[in-house]
């Protein structure tokens, strides 16, 4: 195995023998994004224990999800499935009253086969609540892709888009009461192209992915400065404001894991998609805003300055970062646009591993990426799907980064050997997208730097005893 | 199906990875899918490791769904034996390979062929067994093993040692303050001249566990986890074990009384006598004796308690309370439904009522209930107390990372009876500050907030009577007010004077 670093993009694939959370963590933060919903998860104590630990303190104060717990009797089918799920949604319909209640198939609903999909149409008939199915197992996906499943579950259910032709005949008979006949049949027609243009710029445009109500509404304010109206976002805060979706609307992700959504978006609700990098860090804002808009046909103002503007703010942060070298070990899909935007910072980024990689949803993430590398003429990194975490350790050792962002499971050990780390799970939680939170972002990638600062000179960086070769 | 929102003890995998882990070099190799491998952050986090957890996945996938793990599972194994060189690995199943029913002995047979470790396969199954009771049954099983291996072999000596000695079995990896437990152990078999000759699992090597037999006897200080072992090596080796949990004055001095009995029992010359030894500690060493009979502790008299949590911490706590302090226990409980005969009997005549649950809403509601002064238990009481506004003190896993304190605090021995009566005192409020605010009538007067855990307001309090409440000390000033309602609900009243408050206390102090 090389560590050379190659001068162009290189994929490889690994083992997949690496940690990351299991992807139904993502309900965590989802029913705090939809108010008025709530998680059920069928699975195991295994699936429980992890949610528990996993998600610390919000467990404490009373979230709107729950586990329904398989026993013995579920497994080998001496109990009704159908029977056993109604007993726990009316209990839930009582105690919450939620408008939607999602279920989380996991990975032992998987192996026997439990048919969650063929089940809730019937109780959500007997129920009278909306019962939205998403397979976020282990089987199939890691960590962030859990919110991708439950979002292309929910696109199913965004009401159909008004056509625009009816929308403009709407308005044509309208008009048509209230026009004099002796005007010219162009005239009328050229009126009517009028109000429609000022009913809306933009076709209607519906971002995908999961934000605070904060981080969306900066976003959205974002786009107003271009004058691109934001018709809709999914998930909404609430499940009853889910927006409407058809052949005429533009869709555009703001999250890179987001690939199955966009598929589900662009095949099953035949909308458009807008393949753009994602809005994380201003250069990744930036791109993103100006892709949108070029995709209407809108010439951007005042982009450029405005970018020009975060960097100047971050000025403290980039001398921090500077000529420092990252090690992405890879679980939350975040990766490369993490990785692009700290290479604009000036940081060496030597891998990126990242759990999956769509190459088709991510294509102008990537293609941002190379540029990146070649204006900031650092050499490409490699980019690792389904990496090997022991074989990522090896290569830690020889290369010796000045960060790694990792996960929970390596990083107290790698501190230890001397590495710095930042827990990538952050990243997830944190608010990182749009011009307002890039500071967020290096404010993460930074706190490790800055603490040993404080530390450097007390000559305690290596705290473990002498180990066998074999390891770092 | 179960409706759950929390548990008390984890699946089973994770009683099998605490044993694995906390063995020196030995490895365990999970059959799970994607992110299964969890324990590795809560023992990097928890305990704060700072070497890798030796825990890995053989990931279960889509392709090994359609067609079986064929060869995966070996190669993982055998790589693994390459790359770390254990003396063990222990194959995990898991939930998931608990369904998928694939020959797992069948991949250990192969795979022991090429590797230089031992490879075994933990005997838990899921649905079945809990964490605890998991990692006592692979304590036994790796215990077992190692022996029988040796008696094969030849190389087991089964003559003891020439002074007495002893075996700790049953401290783990995320134990409750088992790192402090152990040491104080250690400290009290040493001041009683009885040589330690070997701690397991923590730390401990599967090599030296053939030398296990050589100890007197067996100390599990812990109900849940070493039992097992203790029998079966009581059974095969005739080795005496100690069952009894050295927590608090009373037990620590009874642990030593049998410790004692079977010390005798294998010497023939001089007798041991650890009576005055008992008596200097209990007395003057620990602080706890001298603290129950120092006017602090007076104030604790009669005040309500609850306790919750596993089987050996809850009885133990129970009874110091109870027994060694004067509190009285309105309910104690545990989640050990597995074990539940035995912590009634523990705690008979010690409390009102016992509670045996694995389901936290009803340790909730049943705290709500009694309004106790007080409460012992696990962070989810704690979470429960902080809701109620009433104290607690955490005395058993599941804990958090502030459960795994740097500092020394021990719950065994002498030096954990003096950390459990400062957890105690700590845990009610103050005895003097308790007087002097309601002599003064509390110093704080904010607004009354509603604590209690139903939310309906049909009750509207009058100004005199929401001033007359603002009076009364803010620790009890919840209960008042819930009391209050609770009488004028009965009463069918729904506007609060004064008057009812007096009525209010008058029918439920009678």
């Amino acid at each position: 195995m090389s560590n050379k670093i190659s001068e162009t993009l290189t994929f490889e694939c690994e083992t997949g023998n690496y940690h990351t959370f299991c992807p139904i963590s993502c309900v965590a933060w989802l029913y705090q994004k939809i108010e008025d919903s709530f998680f059920l998860v069928v699975g195991t104590k295994t699936c429980g224990y992890f949610l528990q630990n996993a998600l610390g303190v919000m467990i404490f104060a009373e979230p709107r999800y729950a586990m329904a717990e398989l026993e013995e009797g579920d497994i080998s089918a001496q109990l009704n499935d159908y029977e056993e799920l109604k007993r726990l949604c009316l209990q839930i319909k009582k105690d919450r009253n939620p408008s939607v209640i999602i279920w989380i198939g996991t990975c032992t609903t998987e192996i026997i086969k439990m048919d969650l999909e063929g089940m809730a149409p019937k109780l959500e008939n007997e129920l009278g609540i909306p019962i939205v199915v998403a397979r976020a197992n282990g089987l199939d996906y890691a960590f962030t892709q859990g919110e991708d499943t439950v979002l292309a579950a929910m696109a199913h259910r965004c009401p159909e888009q008004i056509l625009l032709i009816e929308r403009k005949k709407i308005i044509q008979d309208s008009n048509i009461q209230n026009l004099f006949s002796f005007l010219s049949l162009e005239k009328k027609e050229e009126t009517i192209n009028k109000n429609f243009e000022k009913l809306k710029k933009n076709p209607p445009l519906v971002l995908f992915g999961s934000l605070p109500s904060t981080v969306a509404s900066q976003l959205s304010s974002e786009l107003k400065r271009q004058s691109v109206q934001v018709s809709g976002w999914l998930p909404a805060q609430r499940y009853t404001d889910l927006p409407s979706l058809g052949d005429q609307v533009y869709v555009c992700g703001v999250n890179p894991f987001l690939s199955r959504t966009a598929t589900t978006l662009m095949r099953r609700r035949k909308c458009k998609l807008i393949g753009a990098p994602f809005p994380i860090g201003p250069d990744g804002t930036r791109a993103w805003i100006e892709k949108i808009c070029s995709v209407f046909g809108i010439k951007t103002e005042g982009l450029e300055k405005r970018e020009q503007q975060i960097w100047e703010n971050l000025k403290d942060y980039l001398d921090l970062v500077r000529g420092k070298s990252v090690f992405f070990m890879g679980d939350n899909l975040l990766e490369i646009s993490l990785a692009r935007f700290l290479i604009r910072c000036g940081m060496i980024v030597y891998e990126i591993g990242i759990p999956y990689l769509d190459k088709r949803y991510q294509a102008a993430e990537l293609l941002f990426l190379q540029n990146t590398c070649k204006n900031m003429s650092i050499p490409m990194p490699r980019i690792v799907e389904k990496p090997d975490n022991y074989n990522q350790i090896q290569r830690m050792r020889e290369l010796k980064p000045d960060l790694a962002i990792t996960g929970m499971a390596h990083a107290n050990p790698l501190e230890a050997r001397g590495i710095n780390t930042k827990w990538s799970v952050e990243f997830t939680f944190a608010q990182i997208h749009g011009f307002t939170n890039a500071r967020d972002v290096l404010e993460l990638v930074t706190r490790p730097l800055r603490r040993n600062n404080n530390l450097e000179n007390l000559g305690w960086s290596n705290l473990t005893k002498k180990e066998k070769k074999n390891e770092i | 199906m179960k409706l759950a929102y929390w548990m008390y003890a984890g699946p089973a995998h994770i009683g099998t990875l605490r044993v694995a882990s906390s063995f020196k070099n030995v490895h365990a190799i999970m059959h799970a899918p994607l992110g299964d491998d969890y324990f590795n952050v809560m023992r990097s986090m928890l305990e704060r490791e700072r070497d890798f957890t030796p825990v890995t996945a053989s990931i279960v996938d889509r392709h090994v769904l359609a067609r079986g793990s064929q060869e995966k599972v070996v190669d993982n194994i055998t790589r693994k034996d390459k790359e770390e060189r254990p003396d063990l690995i222990v194959l995990t199943p898991t939930c998931t390979s608990s369904i998928l029913q694939e020959d797992l002995q069948n991949f250990v047979d192969r795979a022991s062929i090429t590797s230089n470790s031992d490879v075994i396969l933990a005997d838990v199954n899921h649905y079945r067994v809990n964490e605890l009771q998991a990692a006592d049954r692979t304590l036994e099983q790796v215990v077992r093993y190692y022996l029988e291996k040796a008696r094969r072999q030849g190389t087991l000596d089964q003559s003891i040692t020439k002074e007495p000695s002893a075996n700790i079995i049953g401290i783990f990896t995320l134990g409750f303050h088992n790192q402090h437990d152990c040491r104080e152990l250690k400290r009290l078999l040493q001041d009683l001249n009885i040589k330690v000759n070997k701690v397991i699992p923590e730390g401990g090597s599967v090599k030296d566990l053939q030398d296990l037999p050589k100890a007197w006897f067996n100390l599990v200080p812990y109900r849940e986890i070493g039992l097992m072992t203790a029998i079966y090596l009581e059974k095969n080796f005739g080795m005496p074990y100690i069952s009894i949990t050295p927590m608090g004055i009373v037990d620590t001095a009874e642990c030593i009384r049998q410790i004692e009995k079977h010390v005798n029992n294998l010497v023939s010359n001089k007798k041991f006598n650890y009576e005055p030894y008992i008596d200097q500690q209990t007395r003057f060493v620990s602080q706890a004796a001298w603290f129950s009979r120092s006017i602090d502790c007076q104030n604790l008299t009669g005040k309500k308690a609850v306790v919750f949590g596993d089987a050996t911490h809850a009885a133990s706590i129970t009874r110091i309370l109870a027994r060694e302090m004067g509190i009285r226990v309105s309910c104690t409980g545990t989640y050990c439904k597995h074990d539940a005969e035995w912590f009634k009997e523990q705690v008979q005549g010690f409390c009102d009522e016992i509670l045996i649950t694995d389901d936290h809403t009803k340790v909730g509601d049943m705290i709500a209930r009694i309004e106790p002064s007080a409460i012992f238990g696990t962070q989810m009481e704690r979470h429960i107390g902080k809701r109620l506004d009433i104290p607690c003190g955490v005395i058993s896993s599941p804990v958090h990372i502030q459960n795994f304190p740097l500092g020394y605090r021990p719950f065994l021995g002498y030096e954990g009876t003096n950390q459990i009566a400062d957890l105690v005192y700590n845990s009610f409020t103050l005895g003097m500050e308790d007087h002097l605010l309601e002599i003064f009538g509390g110093h704080d007067t904010k607004e009354v907030i509603t604590k209690s855990l139903s939310t309906d307001t049909d009750l509207t309090w009058n100004n005199e009577s929401q001033l007359e409440l603002n009076k009364i000390p803010g620790f009890v000033r919840g209960k008042i007010k819930r009391n209050t309602e609770k009488f004028a609900r009965q009463n069918n009243i729904t506007n609060i004077t004064v008057e009812i408050m007096y009525a209010a206390k008058e029918a439920l102090s009678a």
